[in-house]
């Protein structure tokens, strides 16, 4: 069984710090069981199930760590890895920003594991796939998809007194619909924790929706435009932004948030008063770890309140060495920690695009890349759904564009922000953006 | 180090969409990970594979041991960030039944797992059999029997003390801080994939590869204007072992910098990148425009990797890759045709598995199929895909090219790209003698930033570094350059090909596709090319 209960985890843990001689050691226990299953031209491609329970050992003498790992569970076995580690750490080099390990701490049990997501099989995906594929051939439409799920659980436990445990369980669905003529294409991506949430039948329909109302594009002139954007391509362009809130990387200079002369823009408003961004691992929509790698709680943290930057994630070298507070980014464990959210308003859709004299309403974005990491341009490409606005109605699809824009700036000519809803690992609103950047025309559908 | 801390790491000098390199390897002692498994063990536990799978019902069935070593040392400025060993070791086990795959792997290597997941893998694919469109039509294949490959190295960089490696990164960080680099990050990277195939066809292939990438960043920050710059390595991945680090005379390609051939000279290397990242704080930023683009193989890899490699993948063009890497315009009928123009007479792109030194470089491939080269692109006219064994009649075909790969045992293989390279010129040209015929270009060396959309129309590509030249002559260094084209249009304003002296292999060392993610290697070799009248955008902004 590849997902041990708190106590099962415990038990084990206890007794391979047991065998410990080292001056500090950290043992982590990480089980998952994965399921798949891809189709494309209408039909199942490719399935799989993996299962997998694994121990670490982690020991330390002064600033020397060595690891060692192992996936069999019989006594010998546990010494062995405790023995490897140490020996592993005495040959080590020193690492001159090792930090001692944490002591107890209080961690609050996780919300992140759905019963019925973990007890998914072959058969239930099929089945899952199978109301998808309905839905692409009765419309005489061609879908290609991916339906995979897992369950997982991490515990880590320490010679100073400190254990965690965390387990969650996700499924995630996409579905990309095309016609027969390949003149048209639509696409949705959803993430859950909870399977119960996840209709693919709807989702496919909401493609095939796309997939036909596509079709048939009209090449306008790149150049800059007023943007809606739904929540999968804001997600797309702004998912990533998050990582840059980093104290280190901006006092060394070579970030985003570092300050021309020195410091950082800590406290500056750098975004646009209606931008607010948190991140908060009991959100029940977006639940995440509630503890990060390195033995600290991971709690509520406000990132940019109303435009200003209000916290940069400062690890506990770091903090040490300035004499700061140390605080975890999101994100902080291997089940995801409770990604990026977004605040925004009450506007459906809808309603953006009615408020909208001319602009384009954008699916998603694809092949996202970073162009200056100076100023976080990035280029990409429309893609599955890109369409005209005019006097607030959808008037006609476009051809696909290309971008080069930074969310920087994007975040800096917001025109309104609709109600936030979960995409992939992010809660994010729909928006509409001004000035939104698109530097050529691509055939691609 | 942390298995995320190594995922993290690859992730820093790795290219393409990143896909993790499966989740659950352990850590391993590096002398242990010298030992092997002996053959006659996995014939054995092959077996149990193979006729559980036929007495479940499969109609074929193949198996796949796999011990996958990787370590990865990381440097930063005065300190090792951390050094990581790891191998995966597991069994993975493909079937088809009722005219559908199914596939279930197990890391417990023992004849009783191994025959659950067998059995196993043709409960998945009978569950799929169910909503299954046309069944899979599998090419004909001859077994070989008991057979070996192994990569030509000459040093197995496993066997080389990490001490070494780290001695060496320390001297490269070094040498970049005591020449003015604010900050540098060196690392190596070295793959050893141990890969037994076995399959109902009769075959039984032992296979030991190879593959080395060391590489280093190095950033230099101006704190009074705020600016910063960095400047990667120029070396390659390559399917080599630890040789790859001992450059020869005959290596070095001099000119604006200097590039390296078959070996690497990672000291030479940083030195270089501590001048050119100070000259790129003061470089002019472009002016925007057509320009004729003269690109160095150490650039044009990624060029041919995005442009010619995935559109040429049949996956794509029949819609299996439509929901996460993309499809392609090289749509069947193009290719029926016989005389669609995908670049102009100048431009012939060929494909292999064969290569010495290449990532792609293997005996068999990951169904069995004996590996080769082929034409892609003849004298500018689409001649042929990349096809697996379920694909092959799609194209009329009665074999596979040959060109199946799965990342680790835990992976099911599908089509993945062989070496794809556009053949040097036939008559005799230097990079000098085609730079003097440009009056108005830009020389680009080394891979930046890329995107291209999901048909493989559109790209743009950044560069490492970017020099003007004036009237055939480098006049100085730019900023801020960025090219975008159509693939049709950019391979048919092809120009001029240097000759097979200057020709040289870039890669990739981690190119992602497929759902789940996975990650493969693959080489594209060329010679400097010019092609005329690119667009070219400049990419500054201000965000105040």
């Amino acid at each position: 069984m590849a997902i041990l209960s708190k106590d099962d985890a415990q038990t084990i843990l206890r007794k391979v710090l047991a065998y410990s001689k080292a001056d500090e050691t950290e043992v982590s226990l990480t089980g998952q069981t994965a399921g798949n299953i891809r189709y494309a031209r209408n039909a199942v491609s490719t399935a799989g199930e993996i299962s997998n329970l694994s121990l670490g050992v982690t020991a330390s003498f002064g600033k020397k760590s060595g690891t060692a790992t192992i996936n069999e569970f019989d006594d010998a076995s546990l010494e062995k890895v405790v023995r490897r580690a140490e020996e592993l750490a005495r040959l080590a080099p020193e690492n001159p920003e090792y930090m001692p390990l944490m002591g107890a701490q209080n961690f609050r049990d996780s919300i992140g594991f759905v019963d019925s997501t973990s007890k998914m099989s072959p058969d239930s995906r099929a089945e899952m796939v199978a109301q998808s594929l309905k839905v692409s051939k009765e419309s005489k439409l061609e879908a290609a998809g991916f339906l995979d799920n897992s369950s997982g659980f991490r515990a880590v436990m320490n010679s100073k007194g400190m254990f965690a445990y965390n387990k969650s369980t996700n499924v995630n669905f996409s579905v990309t619909v095309r016609n027969q003529e390949g003149t048209g294409s639509g696409y949705v991506s959803e993430s859950f924790n909870d399977v119960s949430k996840l209709d693919t039948l709807k989702l496919t329909k909401i493609a095939a929706t796309k997939a036909t109302s596509s079709a048939g594009a009209k090449a306008i002139e790149p150049g800059r435009y007023t943007v809606i954007l739904e929540p999968l391509a804001a997600s797309d362009m702004l998912g990533g932004i998050i990582r840059g809130f980093d104290q280190r990387s901006a006092d060394e200079g070579r970030s985003f948030m570092s300050k021309k002369g020195g410091g950082t823009r800590l406290g500056e408003q750098l975004f646009d008063s209606k931008v607010t961004i948190y991140s908060d691992p009991m959100n029940p929509e977006l639940p995440g770890t509630t503890w990060s790698g390195d033995g600290m709680p991971i709690e509520k943290t406000v990132w940019v309140d109303k435009g200003v930057v209000k916290n940069l994630a400062v690890s506990r070298y770091w903090a040490e060495k300035k004499g700061l507070k140390p605080l975890p980014g999101p994100g902080g464990g291997r089940f995801g920690g409770g990604g990026m959210i977004m605040e925004g308003g009450t506007a459906s859709l809808e309603d953006l695009i009615s408020g909208t004299e001319k602009g384009i309403l954008v699916t998603r974005f694809w092949y996202i890349r970073m162009v200056d990491q100076q100023t976080l341009v990035q280029t990409g490409l429309t893609r599955d759904g890109t369409f005209y606005i005019e006097n607030g109605q959808v008037k006609f699809p476009i051809k696909n564009f290309r971008f080069n824009e930074s969310p920087i700036i994007m975040l800096n000519n917001v025109d309104e922000l609709g109600k936030p809803v979960r995409s992939g690992n992010v809660i994010i609103p729909p928006m509409r953006i001004r000035d939104f950047t698109f530097t050529s025309l691509s055939d691609a559908i | 180090m942390k298995r995320k801390d190594f995922i993290y790491y690859t992730g820093l000098v790795g290219l393409g969409t990143i896909a993790a390199p499966s989740a659950f390897g352990r850590s391993i002692d590096p002398k242990e990970a010298l030992n092997r498994v002996d053959v006659a063990i996995k014939k054995e536990l092959a077996d149990v594979a193979l006729n559980a799978a036929r007495s479940k019902g499969a109609s074929y069935a193949d198996v796949r041991i796999g011990r996958y070593l990787q370590q990865f040392v990381a440097t930063r400025d005065k300190k090792v960030q951390g050094v990581a060993n790891t191998e995966n070791y597991g069994v993975g086990i493909r079937v088809l039944a009722n005219g559908a795959w199914g596939f279930a792997a197990t890391n417990t290597v023992t004849k009783e797992a191994i025959a659950k997941a067998a059995e196993q893998a043709v409960a998945i694919a009978k569950a799929n059999s169910k909503i299954q469109g046309e069944p899979v039509q599998l090419a004909k294949q001859k077994g070989y029997g008991e057979v070996s490959w192994k990569a030509p190295i000459e040093i197995n960089a496993f066997e080389v003390p990490v001490k070494e490696k780290v001695d060496l990164l320390m001297q490269v960080n070094d040498i970049a801080l005591t020449n003015g680099a604010s900050f540098v990050n060196a690392n190596i990277s070295a793959v050893n994939e141990q890969k037994y195939f076995a399959s109902t066809d009769g075959s039984y292939i032992d296979q030991d590869i190879h593959r080395i990438f060391p590489g280093f960043n190095v950033t230099r920050i101006d704190r009074a204007s705020g600016k910063f710059k960095t400047r990667g390595s120029l070396s390659a991945p390559m399917g080599m072992g630890y040789e790859y680090m001992n450059a020869r005379p005959q290596d070095r390609i001099q000119g604006v910098t200097t590039r390296y051939k078959e070996r690497y000279d990672i000291l030479e290397d940083v030195k270089n990148a501590t001048v050119d990242v100070q000259q790129k704080l003061t470089a002019k930023s472009v002016e925007p425009g057509k320009y004729d683009l003269v690109l160095d193989p150490s650039h044009l890899w990624l060029t041919i990797h995005e442009s010619v490699g995935h559109p040429t993948e049949l996956d794509r063009v029949l819609g299996y890759e439509a929901n996460y890497a993309g499809t392609s315009f090289l749509t069947l009928d193009k290719w029926k045709s016989g005389n669609f123009t995908f670049g102009n007479d100048k431009v012939n792109i060929v494909a292999d598995k064969l290569q010495k030194g290449s990532l792609g470089a293997v005996g068999w491939d990951d169904e069995g199929v004996k590996c080769k080269e082929w034409d892609l692109i003849r004298n500018g006219v689409l001649v042929d895909y990349q096809a697996i064994r379920d694909q092959a009649h799609i194209i009329g075909h009665s074999e596979s090219h040959g060109c199946c790969y799965s990342q680790g045992w835990d992976d099911v293989q599908f089509q993945r790209m062989p070496n794809v390279s556009l053949k040097p010129g036939k008559t005799k040209l230097s990079v000098d003698d085609m730079i003097k015929d440009v009056e108005k270009g830009i020389y680009i060396i080394g891979d930046g930033s890329y995107s291209i959309d999901q048909q493989r129309y559109n790209f743009q590509f950044g560069g490492e570094t970017f020099y003007e030249i004036k009237d055939g002559k480098i006049a100085g260094m730019l900023n801020d350059v960025a090219y975008q084209s159509n693939t049709q249009e950019f391979w048919n304003s092809c120009n001029a090909i240097c000759d097979e002296s200057d020709y040289r292999l870039g890669g990739s060392f981690n190119d992602g596709k497929g759902q789940p993610a996975q990650s493969s290697a693959v080489s594209h070799g060329s010679s400097t090319t010019r092609f005329n009248g690119v667009n070219v955008i400049n990419t500054a902004r201000s965000i105040g």
